[in-house]
């Protein structure tokens, strides 16, 4: 069943001791982390604001500082017209401008309404939203505060709490997700390329003469890339806690355990794509094509729970779904075997079916 | 050793290997020629079990292909038409990998090891890796592979297309070597010179065996020498202007440059000296003229044109 297997992992050792390209074999996924991980940054704060104050009060500059101390808002100007706000906005030098009318601090003290303008661009929508909610909760606070009321009279008060990441940091968010992602990678493509090489070096007609297995010669070319994985897994994780501060609340062993799981359906993903291609150019073609739903579609970016019903149930035959969801159960929420066991199992189902889908496209090749 | 019964292969509408049929000794060394695309790697594929006949059987020292595929595997050697070792790897590095998948132990291995790097001439070379070879000393290597594991029968698709005359004659002493030391030898090429060399020969055209036997037997075919006409090679000056005419005389069937000889097939009733006569008058004065077998490749050029002309009419 499996003859031949330690032959084949030596001579795939040598290929990935000599072959150059190894030098970026960790390289790859850190720069990878590091890209991503800086580069999702869906935090939105201070974020770049022109005053337009022609009130010039007390009042008025204190409304400014409040502005400034919600932290979003970070006024980088101050303008003095009309037409200066707008074109700020306009050439995207800012994305807010606060407008506060001459009348401000008399309506304050005469008890009138008082009203600020606050121009958003919409344009960016996660920013916008926030930079709404933000201007609203300001409103809102200043209004109870004139009237003589704290927040402790309030007949409701309704007592939110961040479960896991309090300060909404999005790296705890991003970053788990994208070892899944990584993972998966560099593993499908170095098991694909590894196959499809030897199809195109015509070495493959040789090693069929042999009495090597089939089995043999997958397993034999899975094991070293698996070891591989591993590595880069660990890395991955070692750079996340360390650099994105992002801390680890579960167990790291069941952690490592659960990737090494996730790893069978990977790599068999790697040998299944390369029974569609006769060459690394076509591996290249069907790696994509398999991979881009796994980034989109996986919740690693965009919820799943958001998505149209036929690509959320979509999401369902994608493996990297469940390993993103271990590593933000394990990384985030402390979650333990008892919550991630149906994970576990639906992964290794993966696994043996593109394993078993791998030996039976092998056979077909052979006519 | 090797023996087929009506082997074919189908791929689709397309019959690759049409009803082949033949046997071949022990220490033979026995020349598969055949135009390309004739069918002569399928053939050779589904002897070595990488594919399977549609119809018809083949065994090979007494096994069948179909059914000891595995069997067979540990007794055949197989030498494919492209290279195809592991230009990353040394040359020990190639033969300890194919060693160990024959399931070679390392006493056995390294013994071995030492047998074939002597044979392919390799010594000195081990650490050296296989990009940095000559296509010589390459196709040597593919050979010491194939022979590691002492096959009984080794298979090998043109292993002299592409390299130079010396290192294909030393291929060829190689596997003289073996056949005497009682491997049989099953070769594909498609130089005449080669399959004069052989023990046996069969040529393949549009996916039919058309002819099989020693070179000799062949050269006596009836098909070849059809209603008692004969070959004569000519010896003169300006063979290319002698070859035209000589072919618009009715006496002559066909007639081919060889060498610096003109050969040509002529009626019944024709000699040496009618041949000499016509060219004499025609102005040539120092020549020569002489009933000769026919060469091998007289021989397969004259079967290709009969059976296009039987699959053409």
């Amino acid at each position: 069943m499996f003859r031949g297997l330690w032959a084949v992992m030596r001579k795939e050792i040598l290929h990935i001791r000599r072959d150059p390209a190894t030098r970026f074999i960790f390289a790859i996924p850190l720069i990878e982390l590091l890209l991503f991980g800086y580069a999702i940054e869906m935090d939105v704060k201070h974020i770049s604001t022109v005053v337009l104050d022609l009130n010039r009060q007390e009042e008025s500059r204190a409304l400014v500082k409040e502005f400034e101390s919600t932290r979003y808002f970070r006024v980088s100007r101050e303008v003095y017209s009309d037409q200066e706000l707008q074109s700020a906005i306009v050439s995207g030098r800012a994305k807010a401008g606060i407008k506060i009318p001459p009348t401000y601090s008399r309506d304050l003290v005469n008890g009138r309404q008082a009203t600020v303008q606050v121009l958003i661009d919409g344009s960016d929508s996660t920013t916008a939203l926030r930079l709404l909610q933000a201007s609203q909760a300001l409103g809102f606070l200043k209004s109870l505060e004139s009237a003589g009321l704290t927040q402790d009279a309030m007949p409701v008060e309704v007592r939110p709490r961040l479960l896991f990441n309090p300060n909404l940091e999005s790296a705890n968010f991003f970053v788990p997700g994208l070892i899944g992602i990584i993972l998966q990678l560099v593993t499908v493509f170095l098991t694909a390329f590894s196959v499809v090489r030897e199809r195109e070096r015509g070495t493959m007609e040789q090693l069929l003469v042999t009495p090597i297995s089939k089995g043999g010669l997958i397993l034999g070319k899975l094991f070293p890339y698996c070891a591989i994985g591993f590595l880069q897994t660990g890395l991955v994780l070692v750079v996340m806690v360390l650099l994105f501060k992002v801390p680890i609340h579960g167990s790291v062993s069941l952690l490592l355990f659960l990737s090494g799981v996730f790893l069978v359906p990977a790599l068999g993903m790697g040998i299944v794509i390369s029974t569609f291609a006769s060459n690394q150019g076509e591996a290249m073609q069907v790696s994509v094509l398999f991979l881009l739903p796994s980034i989109l579609l996986s919740g690693f970016i965009f919820p799943r729970e958001s998505m149209p019903l036929v690509i959320y149930l979509l999401s369902f035959l994608i493996p990297a779904t469940y390993y993103i969801e271990i590593l933000r159960g394990i990384i985030l929420r402390g979650a333990g075997w008892p919550a991630l066991w149906d994970e576990a199992l639906v992964l290794l189902s993966f696994g043996v079916l593109f394993i078993a889908l791998s030996v039976l496209r092998f056979k077909k090749r052979l006519g | 050793m090797i023996k087929t019964e009506g082997l074919t292969k189908r791929f689709g509408d397309l019959v690759a290997v049409r009803d082949v049929s033949f046997e071949i000794p022990r220490g033979e060394i026995f020349g598969f020629l055949g135009p390309n695309g004739s069918g002569k790697s399928t053939v050779i594929r589904m002897l070595c079990g990488l594919l399977q006949p549609t119809t018809g059987r083949a065994e090979l020292d007494g096994l069948d292909v179909v059914a000891a595929a595995e069997e067979i595997k540990r007794r055949i050697g197989y030498m494919s038409q492209r290279f195809s070792l592991y230009e990353d790897l040394t040359v020990q590095e190639n033969l300890d990998f194919y060693g160990a998948a024959y399931g070679l132990r390392p006493a056995r291995l390294a013994e071995r090891c030492r047998a074939v790097v002597g044979l392919g001439g390799l010594e000195g070379r081990e650490t050296q890796l296989v990009h940095t070879l000559s296509g010589g000393f390459k196709q040597r290597l593919a050979l010491a592979c194939s022979l590691l594991h002492e096959p009984k029968i080794l298979f090998l698709d043109e292993p002299t297309a592409g390299i130079d005359p010396v290192a294909r004659r030393e291929i060829w002493d190689l596997l003289f070597r073996l056949a005497q030391q009682g491997t049989t030898l099953f070769v594909t090429t498609h130089y005449m010179d080669e399959a004069e060399r052989c023990s046996q020969v069969g040529y393949i055209y549009h996916s039919k065996l058309v002819a099989c036997g020693k070179p000799q037997e062949l050269k006596r075919l009836p098909e070849i020498t059809p209603g008692g006409a004969e070959w004569f090679a000519v010896l003169c000056e300006e063979p290319t202007r002698a070859l035209g005419l000589l072919r618009e005389n009715p006496a002559v069937i066909d007639a081919t440059i060889f060498g610096e000889s003109i050969h040509l097939l002529a009626r019944q009733g024709t000699d040496a000296e009618t041949i000499s006569g016509f060219l004499r008058a025609a102005g040539w004065t120092r020549l020569e003229c002489r009933r000769v077998l026919p060469s091998l490749e007289d021989v397969f050029v004259t079967l290709t044109r009969r059976h296009r002309a039987q699959l053409g009419g």
